[in-house]
């Protein structure tokens, strides 16, 4: 199909890129194969596993199943943007701490999905940690490590309010 | 993925116009159009991105109750203090579902039109009815662990897969839909439908339909709810068998109750005949009990799904032993009390 495509603006960890896409293309196609930021991952390209999770205007979602034209004008955050001026995020810091990892696969999405529910506040204990990560798989089975870092970032983000009050 | 042409609509006026052309359908979220488009499942020749439209507000009606936007995600609408304060059936309901990254894109109207997860469905080397009426269906005498119990016909046997659907029955709430001839307001018992010998179409609306809301009539159940999910895993799967339950008691009576199942039958499943036996009753295990083995007395296994009966029938009878305690399954702790 000659279907034109179509210009749509994304900023994806703070720079803006005016790029044309064809309808059909996936926010996750775009961002690796277009802008050729390869930490996202496709584990299943069916929203079943998270690998693809990124921030979209700070909420997180699979970005395998949307299309980047209906995403037009987003802000988007990868895995890629979320060291700061050189400093690891928290999150990141606390994976390397607590060895959240053995291949490494899933982590992009894990490190996304898990900054969001830092954000997000929603979760107080243990369980919530394990039910608001149940969108991220891990083929290597390190969940209990990948728990203990979101535990420990989020007792020192709250600590850190705490200390701010 | 199927190659489509893509228009964006700017009012629910464009939107209308825009299906009213064949082969066009609505994109919301994505989260299960972009699936079936990928697998060649859903094949429209263009799609009309609605993501636009002013529909994703919760507000409050003149009648007392809630108009949830179309275009309301489903996290948003779960986490709404408002729906956690006064539907918190609804809320437990859609947090038992999907996961949190499919919640933040999903929508109250795309969760709706969700369709099947039956294994054949998403196979396009297989036959299905409801795919492509007349081909046969696979899944009878086939793998069909998943299917429907209740309400299942020889054309088709799969299940509607939604959490949130299930609430919305309970609940008794209303699908408003604007197509060219305006608008109108479809009951939750009439918007899906059972499969018969045309299981090619879920529900009863048209194809040039846009759902612009749903619509929640007042409730109070206290705390006297619940919604209790029993699937494979302990999270992010579709349920086997689902109750959400709500009852009204006084002095120790059940003077009111709801009871939906999920993950039984083509639509969320109720049966207010039934319903009539648990009111005036005490909320005890045989009341219960009976009520289970009432509703679940027309079930009928097609071999490998013969367990859902069964499992429907225990998780009847614990969600209302939960329901009249108070105490709603959490959906975090995921211990059945
Ligand atoms: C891995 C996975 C696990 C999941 N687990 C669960 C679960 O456990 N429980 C559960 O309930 N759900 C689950 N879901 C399904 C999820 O809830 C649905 O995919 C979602 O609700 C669909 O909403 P959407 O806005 O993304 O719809 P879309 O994909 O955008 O649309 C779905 C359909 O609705 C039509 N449509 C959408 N909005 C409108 C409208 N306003 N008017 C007319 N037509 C419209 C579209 O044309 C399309 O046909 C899961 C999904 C995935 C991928
Ligand atoms: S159960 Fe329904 S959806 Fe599944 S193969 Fe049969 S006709 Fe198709
Ligand atoms: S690649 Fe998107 S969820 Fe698996
Ligand atoms: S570390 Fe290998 S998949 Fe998670």
């Amino acid at each position: 199909m000659d279907t034109p495509k179509i210009e749509i603006a994304l900023t994806v960890n703070g720079a803006r890129h005016d790029i044309a896409v064809a309808p059909w293309e996936t926010l996750l196609d775009v961002l690796r194969e277009r802008l050729h930021l390869t930490g996202s991952k496709k584990g299943c390209d069916q929203g079943q596993c998270g690998a693809c999770t990124v921030l979209v205007d700070g909420e997180r979602i699979n970005s395998c199943l949307a299309l980047a034209v209906s995403r037009d004008g987003a802000a988007i955050t990868t895995v890629e943007g979320l060291a700061e001026g050189g400093e690891l995020h928290p999150l990141q810091a606390a994976f390397i701490e607590h060895d959240a990892f053995q291949c490494g696969y899933c982590t992009p999405g894990q490190l996304c999905s898990g900054v969001a529910l830092l954000h997000e506040g929603r979760a107080q204990t243990r369980e919530d940690i394990r039910e608001l990560m149940s969108g991220n798989l891990c083929r290597c089975g390190a969940y209990t490590n990948i728990a203990d870092a979101i535990e420990t970032a989020l007792n020192r983000q709250n600590a850190g309010r705490e200390a701010a009050e | 993925m199927i190659r489509f042409d893509y228009v964006r609509a700017n009012s629910v006026a464009e939107a209308v116009t825009a299906l009213s052309s064949p082969g066009t359908r609505a994109l919301a979220g994505g989260t299960n159009l972009v699936d079936l488009m990928k697998y060649d499942v859903m094949k429209p020749r263009r799609v009309v991105d609605i993501n636009r439209l002013p529909l994703k507000d919760i507000s409050e009606r003149d009648s007392g109750g809630l108009r949830i936007g179309a275009l309301v995600t489903n996290s948003a609408l779960a986490w709404d203090a408002r729906i956690a304060k006064r539907y918190p059936l609804l809320a437990s309901a859609i947090l038992a579902g999907a996961s949190p990254q499919l919640r933040n894109a999903a929508t109250t109207g795309g969760n709706l039109l969700q369709r099947t997860r039956c294994y054949y469905f998403y196979d396009t080397s297989t036959p299905c009815n409801k795919r492509d009426r007349g081909a046969g269906c696979s899944a009878i005498g086939g793998i069909n662990r998943i299917h429907a119990v209740l309400g299942a016909s020889d054309s088709c046997i799969a299940v509607h897969p939604s959490d949130m659907c299930v609430a919305l029955a309970a609940l008794d709430a209303e699908v408003e839909v604007e197509g060219p001839q305006g608008v109108r307001t479809i009951t939750f018992p009439e918007f899906h439908r059972l499969p018969a010998d045309d299981p090619q179409q879920d529900n009863t609306m048209r194809a040039d339909e846009l759902i612009t809301a749903v619509i929640l009539p007042p409730a109070d159940f206290g705390r006297n709810h619940t919604y209790l999910k029993v699937r494979d895993r302990l999270s992010y799967a579709f349920a086997l068998v689902s109750v959400a339950a709500a009852l009204e008691m006084r002095d120790g009576i059940v003077r009111d109750a709801r009871v939906a199942l999920g993950g039984v039958a083509h639509k969320p499943w109720r049966d207010k005949e039934a319903e009539g036996l648990l009111k005036g009753e005490r909320p005890d295990e045989t009341t219960f009990r009976a009520f289970a083995e009432r509703l679940m007395r027309d079930a009928k296994g097609q071999g490998q799904n013969d367990f859902k009966i069964e499992l429907a029938r225990r998780t009847i009878l614990r969600a209302l032993m939960q329901a009249a305690a108070g105490t709603p399954q959490n959906q975090s702790d995921k211990v059945i009390r």
